[in-house]
């Protein structure tokens, strides 16, 4: 079932063509990244998505409804969807457990507070004032703010920014019980580690375009790509590029006795294949 | 699937939200609540004339406090305060989830409605205790000086919501604000008596709400005896009620249609 349909979407600011005809298509259920550089119209199709922006034309429905809407139907729409925009600011005067009790009052059918404040890691700072967190943990209550309302839908923007390794892939795995959960979840990020981690679908934007939409391991035709093979020959790095790695290792297996110095087989990580691509694309300016 | 909670609930639960929140901010607390209490100890210490037969400086004064009181805990707390709101984020969270802006606007309202309570008792028992204020006796007068009390609340909130698009940034806000509020205040007749400013300063007061609330609050203050004293030579109580009603649907009107919940 389709959770997220884009046809032809445009839209315009001033001269600036910020999406110049996109199309999506995301499923119930998935992960799916948006990946793509600063101002390559990233966070104009999310916020058209979300219903912040208007589109100047182009068909989108998300959930099944128009998010441009106004009133009552904005209010039902909004009751659907989870929306974690970046950090506030704010003086940060309430506690946890204020905010997010706070916040569910607004939605129809919220999830149990204190099951969020658990489920995003923050019960030992649930009495604490929201000044009082880390970055990390002010993000998890963004989070927790995000999902409170059990959306059918949630939207997330960069949201690792600024996270400690470890508080990375504890975050991740909080993302992943949502999905188990039956969300679908849209992601902008931008590290590629993190959308490789995450993502079931990815989604290259660039200059208002889709380049090209794929599974992680399969974008930009990484799966057939070449492999590097590399290893130290007489005291030298050596390097060779190939379709079929196995047998360079085998031949090469043959020509050392034992161990082939400093061998490795490298397949290019999602992040190659993304400069790439934005480097084709942009002319490889630099 | 289960109904969404009704505006005027959210609107109520985003008032205790924004008084929680307000009564953590400590020195702030302190500042707009007792401010008016210090500016009425030094008027009043300074000037102690009799301005009319029994009515001395600090009375009509305590009016006048009252009066900008509504303008201080609503236009200019909301104006500057939003703007940061703005800036922080905070606005576009909330715009994020069902609550609708109505609601928002309620709880706005309600902040403003609770500080300004506080500040009418500290502003009354300061007058009493220490400047011989008489309490208003009819019941006419309490029932005008409630209405003054919620209407010039309900406006003061409007109009501080509408103009909280003017400032372009919170940092700056405080300085486009300020201003305009205290020269409302020396043309409206709160530091000084209303009827010995120039005739231009007079007009144009008459064109905001501050001047007519001043008024009024001398209506439910002073002796009906004074009210000859004032430039028309009557209360104008119900010219009063429709210029604020006026100012009110204006506020409102511009509230709806140019708030603005990001930075842009």
């Amino acid at each position: 079932m389709s959770v997220i349909e884009v046809r032809g979407l445009r839209k315009s600011y001033a001269s600036n063509n910020a999406l110049d005809g996109v199309d999506l298509s995301i499923t119930q259920g998935e992960i799916f990244a948006l990946l793509g550089p600063n101002g390559a119209g990233k966070t104009t199709c999310v916020e058209i998505l979300e219903g912040f922006r208007k589109r100047d034309s182009g068909e989108v429905s998300v959930l099944g409804m128009d998010p441009n809407i106004a009133g009552q139907g904005a209010r039902e729409f909004r009751n659907r969807i989870g929306i974690v925009l970046q950090s506030t600011s704010d003086a940060g005067d309430l506690t946890v457990n204020e905010t997010i009790r706070h916040f569910s009052g607004y939605y129809s059918n919220p999830r149990d507070p204190d099951e969020v404040v658990i489920a995003v890691g923050l019960n030992e700072k649930k009495d604490a004032l929201i000044r009082s967190l880390s970055g990390g943990q002010r993000r998890r209550l963004d989070v927790g703010l995000g999902i409170i309302g059990s959306p059918e839908l949630l939207f997330l923007d960069e949201p690792t920014t600024g996270f400690d390794p470890e508080a990375r892939r504890a975050f991740w795995g909080l993302i992943r019980e949502l999905q188990n959960s039956g969300s679908t979840i849209v992601l902008t990020t931008h590290y590629l580690d993190e959308a490789e981690a995450l993502a079931d679908r990815v989604a290259v934007i660039n200059r208002g375009k889709i380049v090209e939409t794929s599974t992680p391991a399969n974008l930009g035709g990484r799966a057939t790509s070449l492999a590097t093979v590399s290893w130290e020959e007489n005291g030298t790095m050596r390097e060779e590029l190939s379709a079929e790695p196995t047998a360079v290792v085998a031949r090469l297996s043959q020509n050392f006795i034992g161990e082939i110095p400093k061998l490795s087989v490298l397949r290019p990580t999602l992040e190659d294949i993304y400069i790439k691509m934005i480097g084709e694309q942009t002319g490889e300016k630099e | 699937m289960k109904k969404l909670p009704t505006t005027l609930a959210l609107g109520f639960r985003r008032g205790n939200l924004e008084i929680r929140q307000f009564m953590r901010q400590r020195e702030s607390v302190v500042f707009t609540l007792l401010f008016p209490l210090i500016l009425l100890a030094i008027f009043g210490s300074v000037f102690k004339d009799t301005i009319a037969p029994g009515v001395t400086f600090s009375q009509y004064f305590v009016a006048g406090m009252i009066a900008s009181g509504l303008v201080n805990s609503g236009f200019q707390q909301l104006a500057i305060v939003i703007p940061m709101e703005r800036d922080f984020g905070s606005l576009k969270r909330l715009r994020g989830t069902p609550m609708p802006v109505s609601s928002y606007f309620i709880g706005k309202a309600i902040l403003v409605l609770v500080g300004m309570l506080i500040q009418v008792i500290l502003l009354l028992a300061g007058g009493v205790i220490f400047f011989g204020l008489n309490m208003p006796t009819s019941a006419t007068k309490w029932f005008t000086f409630t209405w003054l009390i919620l209407l010039g609340t309900a406006c003061s909130t409007a109009l501080g919501i509408a103009f909280s698009v003017v400032p372009k940034s919170g940092r700056g806000a405080s300085a486009v604000v300020s201003p305009v509020v205290i020269i409302l205040q020396f043309f409206s007749g709160v530091f000084f008596i209303f009827t010995q400013l120039p005739t231009w300063m007079q007009q144009v007061a008459s064109i905001f709400p501050l001047k007519w609330l001043c008024q009024g609050m001398r209506s439910v203050f002073l002796p009906d005896s004074f009210a000859n004293s004032e430039v028309a030579h009557s209360w104008e109580t119900g010219k009063t009620f429709i210029i604020l009603i006026v100012w009110l649907i204006v506020g409102v009107f511009f509230s709806i249609r140019t708030f603005k919940w990001e930075r842009s």
